[in-house]
């Protein structure tokens, strides 16, 4: 079984190029280009240095003494919270204005949710000296004004998607817009594992730095390359796709990808993608996405605005699909007491959206033995309005 | 001979109008259709409205958004148009973004279009390469004409292509924009024009967005076989109402 991307762009039935013509010339373009620019070496120099240098790599992989002995099992923390910007997306966006800049284009644009893509972005484009817009949706830029305030200052125009919901996706389908109204100087750096081939690619291997370097990490550690287990929380799931990315192929080790129920899987209010999405098309893939009857697309919810997005990387629902990844939904609350409980027992304030990944451990029985590496995908500061909030703090 | 392809035939630069099923009001979609051939126009797309419609600026946007609101679904669609051909003999095109299609089910969709009656389909976005893999067969099983974009950074090699695939006409996207963006065509446009006419393809063609008032209407028809108004329809129906559609029709082709 081949869970990476097919020479035709697709992971299994899911993923594809669903784009308008518009955007053909582009994304064709960038499709011919990516492999042989990631392969230059003096890419990879420029690469490798600014992840070292700028963002802090590698990573720690940290052995969660008081958190194993609670659950009675041996549990890494991948710290990628501990990367400047505070979470997994800078690497990406790294490459690809590295790439952008390749391609000679002058004009970044970028689409955010909580805005963490975006400070990420216009943190690279500030790094370059380069145009950035980011598109966010006029409620998140209500509830997110701390990232709106950073990007602000790192340079970026912050333009309000004032379309459907005005949220993630509708942000998402005004960068779009955007593009084809300027398809000559501006590259779009999507934030997550989805989009139109070969951005799940791209992404996911701008982001496979995360398991490349588990391998050596949990080798200097525990002796061996291989956990029994990598778990991450799953979006659109590029931080999930990083994490997994160099075990997709490696049978022993258990991939567990953790989506946000929100208030409940059945509770109406939930963005637990692979349990009520089915096949359609978003944002120019196909994959599993949450919709109506008639295939219109709906508004999720989760307390973690990083993972209420109607659908799933392609890579993912293959991932699903295949049965190679096991899916857990968590809801809110397990999510919000066990990023309390990390605080607490570790001394790290994570990320909602990583709170999910640690909440598995509640309900998910491992042997004493196992090794478990679960990607801590941020840092908690963003969040803290939400768990003063939630805890009344 | 398809529809479209007869009405291609003939030495008249083409008119055509797009609008968005549903809208302003849910039971609109016969009354507009109606009206529209008896007021001159040659060629109708009907816009099957998507919650995430990519490629369309704020107008159809907010068009179909507003649609949706009034219960449009693909299903009520057809019931509107059950009868259709009992009353206008103009050729009928679907427009619509492919997930709904998908959902609906590709065959069980394109079956009810030659049912009612509907000649063609444009669906931007789906993919030259994906119809002609998977979906071909069935367009032509049901007589369906597919109609392909092109834009002014569509290479010639894709534009052959797309000739090649195309049986009615090749929808000419006037300027890289979404839908309802453009004031007025510059040397930039004419330029583009020109050269996609001196490539003498087979297919004709027919430019759309960007396209107001009898004015840019002229612009586009000097070099293509017709010219489609979206937007600025939508907009005059939103002030106006549907009460005399005729009016805005003849202001583009008086």
């Amino acid at each position: 079984m081949n869970y990476n991307v097919d020479e035709k762009g697709y992971y299994g039935e899911f993923g594809g190029a669903f784009i308008p013509e518009m955007l053909y010339p582009n994304v064709e373009n960038l499709r011919q280009q990516y492999l042989k620019v990631m392969e230059e070496p003096s890419f990879k120099a420029e690469f490798d240095q600014l992840l070292k240098n700028y963002v802090g790599r590698p990573s720690p992989l940290y052995f969660a003494k008081r958190l194993s002995e609670k659950y009675n099992t041996k549990i890494y923390l991948k710290r990628e919270d501990l990367n400047h910007t505070g979470a997994h997306k800078v690497n990406n966006t790294i490459g690809q204005i590295l790439m952008a800049k390749r391609l000679g284009k002058t004009r970044i644009i970028a689409e955010t949710g909580a805005g963490q893509h975006g400070v990420a972005t216009a943190t690279v484009c500030a790094l370059m000296g380069m145009e950035c817009i980011v598109y966010m949706g006029e409620i998140d830029i209500a509830r997110q004004a701390p990232n709106v305030a950073r990007m602000k200052m790192l340079g970026a125009q912050v333009r309000p998607a004032l379309s459907g919901s005005k949220t993630l996706k509708d942000a998402t389908n005004e960068a779009i817009r955007d593009w084809i109204n300027n398809p000559v100087d501006t590259h779009y750096i999507i934030g997550s594992a989805i989009g139109p081939h070969p951005y799940p690619d791209m992404v996911t291997r701008f982001q496979s730095i995360i398991s490349e370097e588990i391998k050596w990490q949990l080798k200097e550690q525990e002796g061996r390359e291989n956990p029994d287990y990598v778990v991450a929380c799953v979006g659109g799931g590029s931080n999930a796709a990083g994490t997994f990315y160099h075990f997709l192929n490696e049978e022993e080790v258990g991939i567990i990808a953790v989506e946000a129920a929100g208030k409940g899987v059945e509770s109406g209010e939930s963005a637990a993608t692979s349990v009520l999405g089915k096949e359609g098309i978003i944002h120019g893939c196909k994959t599993l996405l949450m919709q109506t009857p008639d295939g219109q697309i709906t508004e999720p919810y989760s307390i973690s605005a990083g993972l209420d997005y109607p659908g799933v990387g392609p890579m993912h629902a293959h991932l699903y699909k295949t049965g190679r990844a096991e899916f857990i939904p968590v809801t809110d609350d397990a999510a919000m007491q066990s990023g309390m409980e990390l605080c607490k027992l570790e001394g790290i304030i994570p990320a909602i959206e990583s709170s999910h990944a640690l909440a598995i451990l509640k309900t998910r029985s491992f042997k004493p033995t196992d090794v478990v590496v679960l990607n801590l995908s941020g840092r908690g500061d963003k969040d803290l309005n939400t768990y003063i909030k939630y805890f009344e703090l | 001979m398809n529809r479209i392809q007869q009405k291609l035939k003939s030495d008249k630069k083409l008119f055509s109008i797009y609008f968005t099923a549903g809208y302003p009001n849910l039971n609109d979609t016969v009354q507009i259709i109606q009206d529209l051939e008896s007021s001159g126009v040659d060629m109708i797309e009907i816009g099957l409205p998507f919650s995430d419609p990519l490629a369309d600026g704020p107008t159809i946007q907010a068009s179909s958004t507003q649609a949706l609101k009034n219960g449009m679904t693909t299903a009520v669609l057809f019931d509107q148009l059950r009868d259709i051909r009992s009353s206008v003999n103009i050729p009928l095109i679907i427009m619509g973004y492919f997930n709904p299609i998908l959902q609906y089910g590709v065959e069980a969709f394109c079956k009810k279009c030659q049912e009612v009656g509907i000649d063609g389909l444009i669906l931007p976005d789906l993919p030259l390469d994906k119809y002609q893999e998977e979906y071909e067969a069935l367009f032509r099983k049901y007589g369906l004409l597919p109609i392909f974009l092109i834009t002014p950074q569509t290479s010639e090699a894709r534009i052959a292509q797309i000739d090649e695939a195309s049986d009615g006409f090749i929808y000419m996207v006037s300027s890289a924009s979404v839908t309802g963006s453009s004031n007025g065509f510059g040397n930039e446009q004419e330029s583009y024009f020109k050269r996609i006419a001196e490539m003498q393809l087979k297919t004709p063609q027919v430019i759309g967005f960007g396209i107001s008032d009898s004015k840019t209407f002229q612009q586009a028809t000097k070099w293509a076989k017709g010219a489609i108004i979206g937007s600025a329809f939508i907009k005059y129906i939103t002030k106006n109402g549907t009460g005399n559609v005729r009016e805005f029709v003849e202001q583009i082709i008086r």
